[in-house]
């Protein structure tokens, strides 16, 4: 019993050992000195793990009386996590170490986090939830401070810190009532508590189950804390911040309503349809006013949020499959374009001011080429990768009647696509009063800045097969 | 009068006799038990120690209790009264609370209850509060670092004597003293003892058994030299009278504990002599006797190097003692030695 | 009413008390010293449920040691909480608001309560036969076979903010003077020393 169960978890336990490994490694040796090389190896380690979920074979087992699933949709979920989790460090060591922030805690701290979101999207269990959450955000809040001696740094940990503990709180509680109708914690147990109809206390516990997720994946009216803790942690922080998490919440909150509450799906949906319809109109609105790029990106990330959110709402396995096509585009142009803004520094400083972009076109065409690129794609430019994303949601929302839902975020994604195109024509047309950016850019990051920006081309082939594996992913799921 | 027992009040009454009994014997212990600190301290600095009060001095502990109680009680001026007043009674009231559970002969315990061992250490872990309400309510400097250092020391090594103590649980199986007594009784007398089997933790629990109830080497908390006397600096008369026989309560009893933990409580060390009262009762003076010796000859620790044992030899020794006692227990080496309760002795 | 229904009543009250005044106090070292009574009190009633080994778990992890670590914190900062709670004023009327609605929410699911029908059952099935183990080794057997991996994980989480507090707070100072006790104990006084006979009247 046991063997089965823990051959089922191997992957986590690989990576929980690495990074305990890693961890003495780092201390009893030269400390700070050799967190180049541990990250290094965490990336490898990461990528490695995700290639491993991937080529393992198909079919759903579960583990230790339910609290671990392991299906298509976590598979699924858990490489996008693992290869964008890799792909962030390695992009993240040179700006690190040359702020003096590569601490050898670092990469291993990430690999803990990402140890929670795997737990996260393979949950079967309120309890085993709530433990992968907690795993997943205890390492993100110390990531986001590491940059002790910046008070913003530190002000970003804290108020992730302080509301991302009431958020829990709010989940908790409303796990509780769940625990309380259904006398268990087991997610199989609890759709098929409630025959039929669902009484109201149920449905409160589902709402702050709803509303604690909604807090992780910073959806509107519960994304306070985003832009703030986006600006003040350290760029790559803030790169990892908005890709594996991202993913992994929305996989999580994927997980609880349909595997939960699959009984009451005409309930939550329309709870998550308002939340994805206030996500896309406040993001988009409030991204217009921003000049810092970080809290741009913020704003940017609470508006694809909302679009995620409204494949979810459909509540169907087409919204789902669209959900996570959504996702893996969203995550792969977002580490493109932080690999860029990574590299914006004038005189070794880093920057953050759009207004400093103007011109650049001049000095770097071909990396203000791929930005333009990313840009477009964000914004939903028709023949560009992220177009086909917004493209799958909003089909999904139309199939299941809920056309309202679509030609919300269509006009949201019109009024989003403002800001992106600010920075493009700041590039191009933008006059110039200082001095621009320096030309330098790690090796790494002018790969994933390329590599990106030629996904979102060549992506629109046939998505590199990522949709028929969401679709596979999908069917696990909602059945 | 066997009926009148077995009623709600009969019950009572026999419970509150139980509980006076104990607290007269721990009483008059204590009263000779300074007599004889103080004796043995004298000893061994080549001086009398308390020869006026009654013969040999035996009655010096009763006159100066009774000059603390008929003293006046000084109270701070900036004091916060209702805790100056409280601290000492937490103080005294909890080392009291830990007799209840320590069995002095094969069923002469207040309350056997399940779960004895974790009472002993969740009330140890209360005594520290009167240390720190005092020191703080006083409301002056020296009182306070005395009150913070003791916390600190008592929480570190809090630590390490848990950890020991599971490995006596693992062996026996059991949460009762009690059962952990009778588990140590075996064909060879002294040597069926857990002192052989958890030879290392012993020492460790001693020394750990000095710290927390802060005794000499490690009064760092009223380190007169430092501190004047720390955390009791402010209290006088009956108040101060309460934290001193507290102290020495908690003493006491660790020498109780390490009695019923290690060295088989009420039994006999000879196989063939009858197990006893008189045993444990010897057991306990004996090991106090160790308490005082110790307070004789050896100097004051460093506060550094007091944290430092605690938390880099200590607790890394006893964490490490904790996993290997699981093996002995589970593969059942040297005869079940470690796994009383498998082979039922 | 009998023993039990009486101690449930005390320890019940003072549960609330405690809870109550730890929020209403103005010193906050008062605030802990409440706390703890909650503490105990809920352990009280812990053992009038029958979980003695959870009880006592609660008074040493909670009382012996948390909240002396709390103590310790609200002793040494000194936080001028009247002040805060003036600025706080600001905030009342919506924290009331958001208060009261939630209340009634909740007042609400309570009002309509119901339990799914084989949430009984359901609750039992997990539960060791208490006919057969005593209740300690019944949570162990919950704890250490049946949840192994949600205890698992949660040494994990440990670990993280561990490596947290550490990472965030420990500064290795340089030009300050360390403690070396390895080199004051290997420290040789043959060579820490010189005896010099020193001839009456001649000096050095």
């Amino acid at each position: 019993m046991l063997n089965t169960d823990i051959s089922i978890v191997l992957p986590e336990i690989v990576l929980a050992l690495f990074a305990m490994a890693a961890l003495l490694f780092g201390v009893y040796t030269k400390k700070d000195k050799v967190a180049g090389p541990i990250l290094w190896a965490t990336s490898a380690v990461l990528a490695a793990i995700g290639i491993w979920i991937a080529m393992s074979p198909a079919g759903t087992h579960t583990a230790f009386n339910g609290a671990f699933v392991d299906d298509s949709f976590a598979r699924f979920a858990k490489v996008t996590i693992l290869l964008s989790a890799a792909a962030v460090l390695l992009m993240s060591a040179d700006f690190m170490y040359r702020r003096g922030l590569l601490r050898f805690e670092y990469p291993i701290l990430v690999a803990l986090s990402a140890v929670g979101m795997m737990m996260m999207v393979s949950a079967g269990d309120l309890m085993a939830l709530y433990m992968g959450l907690e795993l997943q955000s205890l390492a993100l809040y110390v990531v986001a401070a590491l940059n002790r001696d910046s008070l913003k740094s530190t002000e970003a940990g804290l108020k992730y810190f302080v509301l991302g503990a009431l958020s829990s709180g709010i989940l908790l509680y409303g796990a509780s009532l769940v625990y309380g109708f259904a006398g268990s914690t087991v997610f199989s147990d609890i759709i098929v508590s409630a025959e039929g109809h669902i009484p109201l206390g149920l449905l409160f516990g589902l709402t702050f189950v709803i509303m604690g997720l909604a807090f992780k994946v910073s959806a509107v009216p519960f994304h306070m804390w985003a832009p703030d803790v986006y600006e003040g942690s350290p760029t790559p922080v803030t790169a990892f911040f908005a890709t594996a998490p991202k993913m992994a919440a929305m996989g999580l909150f994927a997980r609880v309503v349909h595997d939960a509450f699959g009984m009451a799906v005409a309930d939550w949906s329309q709870i998550i349809a308002l939340l994805a319809v206030a996500s896309m109109f406040v993001g988009s609105i409030a991204a217009i006013g921003q000049r810092n790029i970080k809290r741009l990106m913020a704003y940017s990330s609470i508006t694809h949020m909302g679009f995620a959110l409204m494949g979810l709402a459909a509540g169907t396995a087409l919204g789902v499959q669209a959900m996570l096509v959504y996702m893996v585009i969203y995550v792969t142009m977002n580490i493109g374009t932080f690999a860029f803004i990574m590299s914006m520094e004038k005189d070794g400083v880093p920057v953050t001011d759009i207004s400093a972009l103007k011109q650049y076109s001049k000095h770097e065409p071909l990396r203000a080429l791929a930005l333009l690129l990313l840009m477009f794609s964000l914004a939903g430019v028709p023949p560009l990768l992220g177009f086909f994303g917004k493209f799958y949601v909003l089909k999904a929302a139309v199939d299941a009647n809920m056309t309202w839902l679509a030609t919300a975020g269509a006009i949201a994604s019109v009024i989003g696509a403002f800001y992106y195109l600010r920075i493009v024509y700041y590039m191009y047309f933008g006059e110039n009063e200082e001095e621009t950016l320096d030309g330098t850019m790690a090796p790494t990051q002018w790969v994933f800045l390329m590599a990106s920006a030629a996904i979102m081309l060549l992506g629109l082939v046939n998505m590199f097969g990522v949709d028929g594996y969401a679709a596979m992913a999908a069917e696990a799921l909602v059945k | 009068m066997a009926e009148f027992l077995a009623t709600p009040l009969g019950i009572f009454v026999l419970i509150f006799a139980q509980v006076l009994a104990i607290i007269a014997f721990v009483m008059i212990s204590l009263l000779f038990l300074v007599w004889g600190d103080r004796k043995i301290w004298a000893a061994v600095q080549m001086r009398k120690g308390p020869n006026i009060v009654g013969a040999y001095g035996l009655l010096q502990s009763v006159a100066d209790a009774l000059k603390y109680v008929v003293k006046e009680v000084v109270v701070p001026a900036g004091a916060d009264k209702p805790l100056f007043f409280l601290a000492p009674m937490v103080a005294f009231v909890m080392s009291m609370l830990t007799w209840a559970v320590l069995p002095f002969n094969d069923g002469w315990v207040l309350a056997d209850m399940n779960v004895a061992v974790l009472y002993v250490f969740a009330i140890g872990g209360l005594e520290v509060y009167g240390v720190i309400i005092g020191g703080w309510a006083s409301n002056s400097k020296y009182p306070f670092l005395g009150a913070m250092r003791s916390a600190a020391q008592m929480i570190s090594y809090e630590v390490s004597i848990g950890l020991i103590l599971i490995g006596v649980i693992i062996s026996t199986g059991s949460l009762n003293f009690s059962d952990i007594v009778r588990a140590q009784d075996g064909n060879y007398g002294f040597f069926s003892w857990y002192w052989l089997p958890h030879f290392p933790m012993v020492f460790l629990f001693f020394i750990s058994s000095l710290a927390e109830t802060n005794r000499p080497p490690f009064d760092l908390p009223e380190a007169e030299s430092e501190l004047v006397a720390g955390f009791m600096v402010e209290y006088s008369a009956t108040v101060y009278l309460l934290y001193m026989a507290g102290e020495y309560i908690a003493i006491f009893m660790m020498c109780g504990l390490i009695s019923v933990l290690f060295f088989g409580g009420w039994l006999s060390p000879i196989p063939g002599l009858p197990d006893g009262v008189l045993w444990m009762f010897g057991k306990m003076v004996f090991f106090f006797f160790i308490f005082a010796m110790v307070k004789a000859i050896t100097p004051r620790y460093r506060y550094d190097q007091l944290m430092r044992i605690g938390w880099k030899v200590f607790l890394p020794l006893s964490l490490a003692w904790v996993v290997i006692v699981s093996f002995l227990a589970h593969f059942g080496a040297f005869g079940g030695a470690y796994a009383r309760w498998a082979i039922g002795g | 009413m009998g023993v039990a229904d009486f101690a449930f009543y005390i320890f019940a009250i003072s549960a609330v008390i405690g809870g109550l005044f730890t929020v209403v106090s103005k010193n906050p070292v008062h605030s802990v010293l409440w706390l703890i009574l909650a503490f105990l009190s809920s352990a009280g009633l812990f053992v009038l449920l029958g979980a003695e080994f959870v009880a006592m778990l609660l008074v040493i992890v909670y009382v012996g040691a948390v909240a002396v670590l709390f103590m310790f914190v609200v002793m040494m900062i000194d936080v001028d909480f009247a002040e805060l709670r003036g600025q706080m004023a600001k905030y009342v009327p919506i924290a009331l608001l958001i208060g009261v609605v939630l209340l009634l929410e909740l007042s609400l699911a309570f009002g309509t309560w119901q339990v799914s029908n084989n949430a009984e059952a359901v609750r039992a099935a997990i539960a060791p036969d208490m006919a057969e183990v005593t209740n300690t080794a019944a949570l162990g057997q919950l704890v250490y076979e049946k949840y192994i991996y949600l205890f698992q994980t949660a040494g994990l989480i440990l670990l993280v903010a561990m490596i947290g507090a550490i990472v965030l707070t420990l500064r290795h100072r340089v030009n300050i003077k360390r403690q070396n006790v390895m080199e004051q104990m290997h420290r040789d006084p043959a060579k820490a020393m010189e005896v010099i006979d020193v001839k009456p009247g001649q000096g050095l």
